[in-house]
């Protein structure tokens, strides 16, 4: 919700540049590390897969993202952990 | 021995051959010896933008395979001494030539003249690699939209891959008043996303369309907005610092432009 509130109000005060500028931005972090959206998604399935063995993650809620950060691509991940997993009493 | 330009974009339509017929236009008005080679094999406009359209005898194609000698297809402009076309084919397609042609024949051409400037077709198949292969500098045309940088991002990689030395920037048809509304992306933006330096800004101007329909490149008339960005452009090309036109619309603009160019 807060995301797309955030861009309408960003076209509404500012116009179309500032839409053009962050869709343009994106598009070159991923045109420029070569990683398409579905390689981004097969990754993102594989990290949850391999952290949910250690701690309980909210999986709907993790997000695997490609940035640019004057200009050395980064990879960002935010994954919510609901809970670490208790080592089992034996 | 002279210098190798290629004026390229990736994207069609952003004003390629425009930017090479008034860029060179602009070099021998300031007395330099230009010859414009159009390496659109197939599809041949630059001898339409400058008017040479009946003079053409001989093409590129000719030249390289031996078929006539280099002065025979060269053809020397109406009213600028210095300047020459050197037509691409029409009949034939990108792949007529060869990489190691176009080399050759760019190092005779700099033996001739001061600028050798290559029309690049769009794309980055084999008419680009061709246009780019004997380069010493490249210039990029890009429009301040989406589509156009994002390409122009693509071919900036792909000359720095091939080892080109010096890429700049021209921003074409940039229209001040959406800049201003926020409807367009400015001149910093872009030089900000591509990483790269500038060196033109043409605004867009209904006399480009003029200046094609009648075969004369905008920068003969003194009156052209555009004209006048691209003579300073070509000035900027051999190595004079000359300030960026104010194009904003209102006040202040003047003060930024400075801030951001007197580098």
């Amino acid at each position: 919700m807060g995301f797309f509130d955030f861009l309408k109000k960003e076209s509404n005060q500012k116009g179309s540049k500032s839409i053009a500028k962050d869709r343009l931005k994106l598009v070159l972090v991923h045109d420029r590390a070569s990683m398409s959206p579905e390689v981004l998604e097969a990754l993102r399935k594989e990290i949850i897969q391999v952290i949910s063995k250690y701690v309980d993650v909210d999986n709907n809620n993790i997000e695997v993202e490609l940035n640019d950060n004057n200009n050395q691509a980064t990879l960002v991940a935010n994954i919510p952990i609901n809970e670490i997993k208790r080592k089992r009493n034996v | 021995m002279g210098e190798v330009i290629v004026i390229t974009s990736g994207k069609g339509g952003v004003g390629k051959t425009t930017t090479t017929a008034n860029i060179g236009t602009a070099l021998a008005k300031i007395d330099k010896k230009v010859v414009l080679v159009d390496t659109d094999i197939g599809l041949r406009n630059l001898d339409v933008v400058l008017g040479l359209e009946n003079r053409i005898v001989y093409d590129i194609v000719d030249v390289v395979k031996g078929h006539c000698r280099l002065n025979q297809a060269l053809i020397k402009d109406k009213r600028l001494e210095g300047l020459f076309l050197l037509p691409a084919a029409q009949t034939k397609d990108k792949n007529a030539v060869t990489e190691e042609e176009i080399k050759k024949l760019t190092e005779d051409l700099k033996e001739k003249f001061d600028y050798v400037i290559m029309d690049c077709p769009a794309g980055i198949e084999q008419g680009f690699k061709n246009a780019i292969i004997g380069a010493d500098r490249a210039i990029v045309v890009a429009t301040p939209e989406v589509s156009s940088v994002r390409d122009a991002d693509r071919i900036i990689g792909l000359l720095e891959a091939n080892e080109i030395p010096d890429t700049r920037l021209v921003i074409n048809r940039l229209r001040p008043q959406m800049v201003k509304q926020g409807d367009m992306m400015d001149i910093e933006d872009i030089i900000d996303i591509l990483s790269i330096k500038l060196i033109g800004v043409i605004p867009e101007d209904e006399f480009i369309i003029v200046s094609t329909n009648r075969g004369e490149p905008a920068v003969n008339n003194e009156d052209s907005m555009a004209g006048k960005a691209y003579m300073n452009t070509a000035k900027r090309i051999v190595g004079e610092e000359v300030p960026f036109l104010n194009l904003e619309v209102q006040e202040g603009l003047l003060d930024r432009f400075l801030k951001i160019f007197s580098k």
